[in-house]
């Protein structure tokens, strides 16, 4: 399969707003369900082992008009949520057993409830990740929540979550994540051989696919990668942050780089990428799912930060590691977590004499020319001065 | 064991001015209250007393209190500093500094007025925090405010994580995770700054204060059944709930208010009286409503008075129960001290699911037999105002009543137009009336 056709695969899986591709799964298999997820994190590894598809519901961009989802929210709130009801109340997903909802903000809290009283026969989980500073508590109240929701969609999907079963699951998803660190690191060491368009496209498969068609595509792309022998382009390198829930349209990806910023860093779709390290598969599977999370997620604006030094050091941290020139907070409007944490992460970043932009869009944002001037005027100033 | 060193505070009231609206003794002893706290506040730099800042939603006052600290709730500060007028510059100045128009006045508040010197709504300096507790209640904005509170203040936090009611209800492992993290965290961490031991007798006496103040509330809150109500639970009940929502929870003050404002009110229900208003008593009612989400701050008055105007009064509202539900049975316990704490942080309203507000909020309809409902829905606080529109039907569809909603904010002056909120309530009045007519209904 040539790197063009894997990429318009993993385009009509990302355009694919009637979600044909998880239809197909389930139709292959009659006794086959699915769980929908919403952003930021869901346990994956479970609904597999359930013999579950776990789907990641991102709304519907800006591919779906707005119909019946601004009848269920005011204008002061983000995007996500009314394009996520106009996909449920068109029966776009009327093929979910069930749906997670992670605590990442009030919004998508609420919204769990929102589902409870639309659809009284689908299964709907809050999930209350675990925030606090002792390691071993968070862990213990994580492995409850895990098993409350194993013995839940083991009911549903009557395939039970037993231990072999998990760490099965264990072993997919480490594949799937050690994939993607692949793919950022490929980008991040040629960013102009690996455009983010691409690198994004394959994540947002990776959401309404199975696993081993995810990484079959993937190893493919990354063997085809190998074969491109583009030159580098007088560009910055930047990386994006406050993109971790409603996603920016692929054309404000495009634009930013097109503008003369490489993406080498971003937050997009980082839930299937929250656990950094590869999750143990010995000992007692739920413990090592739960440990792992405590001890390993990535710093991100949904957790709390035991740390008082974590905030300030984040961005300084993570340009170092992209070996970036300077950050773009581009946040979704309305997007508290985002947003609350943009004024310490900015400081943090502006002390270490890190240059930063930072804008706002929505899903369905379709004029791109501020963002092609800010991003081009960032990177003329980064190319030129050093900084903005 | 008194809560402040000067005694009991007394009942002193200042000459009336001419046309000036009688006030309740009550309202003058939680004025000396309050003036009496914010003094003491000022002066714990000085007196050495620990400070601590921690939330509404899930307050562990009487933890607090019995390691001889003084509670500061930064929420209580921003919507004062609505209802003075302050607002609109602490919000200017905490957007100058990089905060999003689109995030939550009461945090941007906060921050301009500790970035303008922290001066408290009494115009009393507030001490900084020694301590930050971040009691974790329904509200994904409080995990920020306070990262961003420890940054600018550099004290010491403590996160207290309270798992939210997805299911209609805290989980027994759920309360089992409230009271380690207490026992583990909050009590350690109290201990290292104010320097003190853990005493629980001291503590099962503050509970049990606690508990004689819930009665009194209650008794208070009930009697809006009554026709006419003596009370309007909605923009007069967030005075009466001023002293439990914030330091007086489990105090010798907080219980001698309630006494005395459960006097006044079953007195005034005894002589059939209404409410007392900022326009004066409102004995005739037309309108019996229950109000869903907060309150706006910075027309706190303006508002009020388009429903006096109207002979509108708010027989329940679910404002008044952020800071602890009590009418259906909760009362902290003095015999199960960590244990009451977790079902109280546990149960407050915005710790509830939607499903819960619904009922919460058609239990109200029909028992205060009410003849409309309506939401306040704040641009800026998702927490209670992601899903109100569907509440609103849901809440029509479970009464057989239709609902209003208008919308406001905090505090932050340039979201409230009355113009708009006036036009809704009085053609929402009009529908009520019609439907009274047998037109439409």
């Amino acid at each position: 399969m040539s790197r063009q056709e894997i990429v318009s695969w993993a385009r009509s899986c990302y355009e694919d707003v009637r979600f044909e591709k998880p239809r197909a799964w389930l139709a292959d298999h009659p006794e086959r369900r699915a769980v929908g997820h919403l952003p930021v994190y869901a346990p994956k590894e479970i609904v597999w082992a359930c013999g579950m598809l776990p789907v990641g519901i991102y709304g519907g961009g800006d591919q779906v008009e707005i119909i019946r989802g601004d009848a269920y929210y005011q204008s002061y709130i983000c995007h996500l949520p009314r394009s996520v009801i106009e996909l449920a109340l068109s029966g776009r997903l009327d093929f979910l057993s069930g749906v997670l909802f992670p605590s990442t903000c009030d919004v998508i809290r609420n919204l769990s409830g929102m589902w409870q009283l639309l659809y009284e026969k689908i299964y709907v989980r809050y999930l209350d990740l675990p925030q606090i500073a002792d390691p071993d508590l968070a862990t213990r109240f994580w492995e409850r929540e895990l098993k409350t929701l194993a013995d839940d969609l083991s009911e549903i999907s009557g395939i039970r979550a037993s231990d072999d079963r998990l760490r099965a699951a264990i072993t997919t998803y480490n594949e799937v994540r050690s994939t993607m660190r692949a793919l950022y690191r490929a980008r991040g060491e040629a960013p102009w051989r690996v455009p983010t368009e691409e690198v994004y496209l394959l994540l947002r498969a990776a959401e309404v696919t199975p696993p081993d068609e995810f990484l079959a595509q993937a190893r493919a792309y990354l063997a085809a990668v190998e074969e491109d022998t583009s030159r580098p382009k007088d560009r910055c390198r930047v990386i994006v942050v406050g993109s971790f829930c409603e996603q920016p349209p692929l054309g404000l990806i495009k634009t930013i780089e097109r503008a003369g910023c490489y993406i080498v860093g971003d937050d997009f779709l980082l839930g299937s990428r929250l656990n950094q390290q590869d999750i143990p598969v010995d000992g007692d599977p739920l413990h090592q799912l739960a440990a792992s999370l405590v001890r390993g997620a990535a710093r991100t604006s949904v957790l709390y930060d035991p740390d008082p030094e974590g905030k300030p050091r984040l961005m300084p941290q993570q340009v170092r590691e992209s070996q970036a020139d300077g950050v773009i907070f581009a946040a979704p409007s309305f997007c508290d977590p985002a947003l609350l944490d943009r004024p310490m992460l900015r400081a943090g970043a502006e002390k270490a004499g890190i240059p930063c932009i930072a804008f706002q869009y929505s899903e369905n944002t379709g004029q791109f020319q501020q963002y092609r001037d800010q991003a081009g005027t960032f990177s003329d100033s980064i190319k030129l001065w050093g900084g903005a | 064991m008194s809560t402040h060193p000067t005694g009991p505070i007394q009942i002193t009231s200042p000459p009336k001015n001419r046309g000036e609206v009688p006030k309740d003794d009550s309202m003058v002893l939680q004025k000396n209250m309050i003036a009496e706290h914010f003094r003491q506040l000022e002066e714990a730099p000085q007196t050495r007393t620990p400070v601590v800042y921690t939330f509404v939603p899930g307050n562990l006052t009487e933890l607090v209190r019995s390691f001889g600290a003084l509670p500061v709730l930064p929420e209580i500060n921003a919507l004062q500093s609505g209802m003075r007028g302050k607002s609109r510059d602490y919000i200017a100045e905490a957007e100058r500094a990089g905060h999003s128009e689109d995030v939550c006045t009461y945090v941007k508040c906060d921050i301009g007025q500790a970035l303008a010197g922290n001066i408290g709504p009494t115009g009393t300096k507030l001490p900084k925090p020694d301590l930050l507790l971040l009691s974790y209640t329904g509200c994904y904005t409080f995990m920020k405010w306070f990262e961003l509170l420890r940054e600018h203040y550099g004290c010491p936090t403590v996160f207290l994580q309270v798992p939210y009611q997805g299911d209609g209800r805290l989980a027994p492992e759920h309360r089992a995770y409230l009271m380690e993290q207490i026992r583990t965290e909050v009590i350690p961490a109290l201990e290292n700054v104010t320097g003190r031991k853990y005493d629980e007798d001291r503590l099962r006496h503050y509970l049990s204060l606690s508990r004689q103040a819930e009665d009194d509330l209650v008794a208070v809150l009930e009697t809006a059944k009554r026709k006419p109500s003596p009370i309007d639970a909605y923009f007069g009940a967030v005075y009466y709930v001023g002293p439990i929502f914030s330091a007086f929870r489990g105090t010798e003050d907080g219980v001698r208010y309630y006494h005395e404002l459960r006097r006044e009110v079953e007195e005034r229900a005894r002589a059939g009286r209404g409410p007392i208003t900022p326009d004066g008593p409102l004995d005739e009612q037309r309108y019996r409503l229950v109000v869903e989400g907060p309150p706006n701050w910075t027309n706190f008055r303006e508002f009020w008075g388009m429903f006096t105007a109207e002979q509108a009064v708010v027989v329940a509202s679910t404002y008044t129960k952020v800071g602890g539900v009590y009418e259906f049975g909760f009362r902290h316990d003095p015999e199960d001290p960590l244990g009451t704490m977790a079902d109280y942080c546990g149960g407050c309203y915005t710790n509830l699911n939607l499903p819960s507000r619904v009922d919460m909020l058609a239990h109200y309809v029909k028992e205060y037999e009410a003849d409309g409902f309506l939401i306040n829905s704040i641009k800026s606080c998702n927490s209670f105002s992601a899903g109100q529109l569907l509440m609103l039907r849901e809440v029509e569809k479970r009464t057989g009543l239709p609902g209003a909603f208008v919308e406001s904010d905090l505090v932050d002056p340039r979201y409230f137009s009355a113009a708009n909120i006036k036009n809704r309530l009085e053609s929402y009045l009009q529908m009520i009336d019609a439907r009274r007519q047998g037109v439409g209904a």
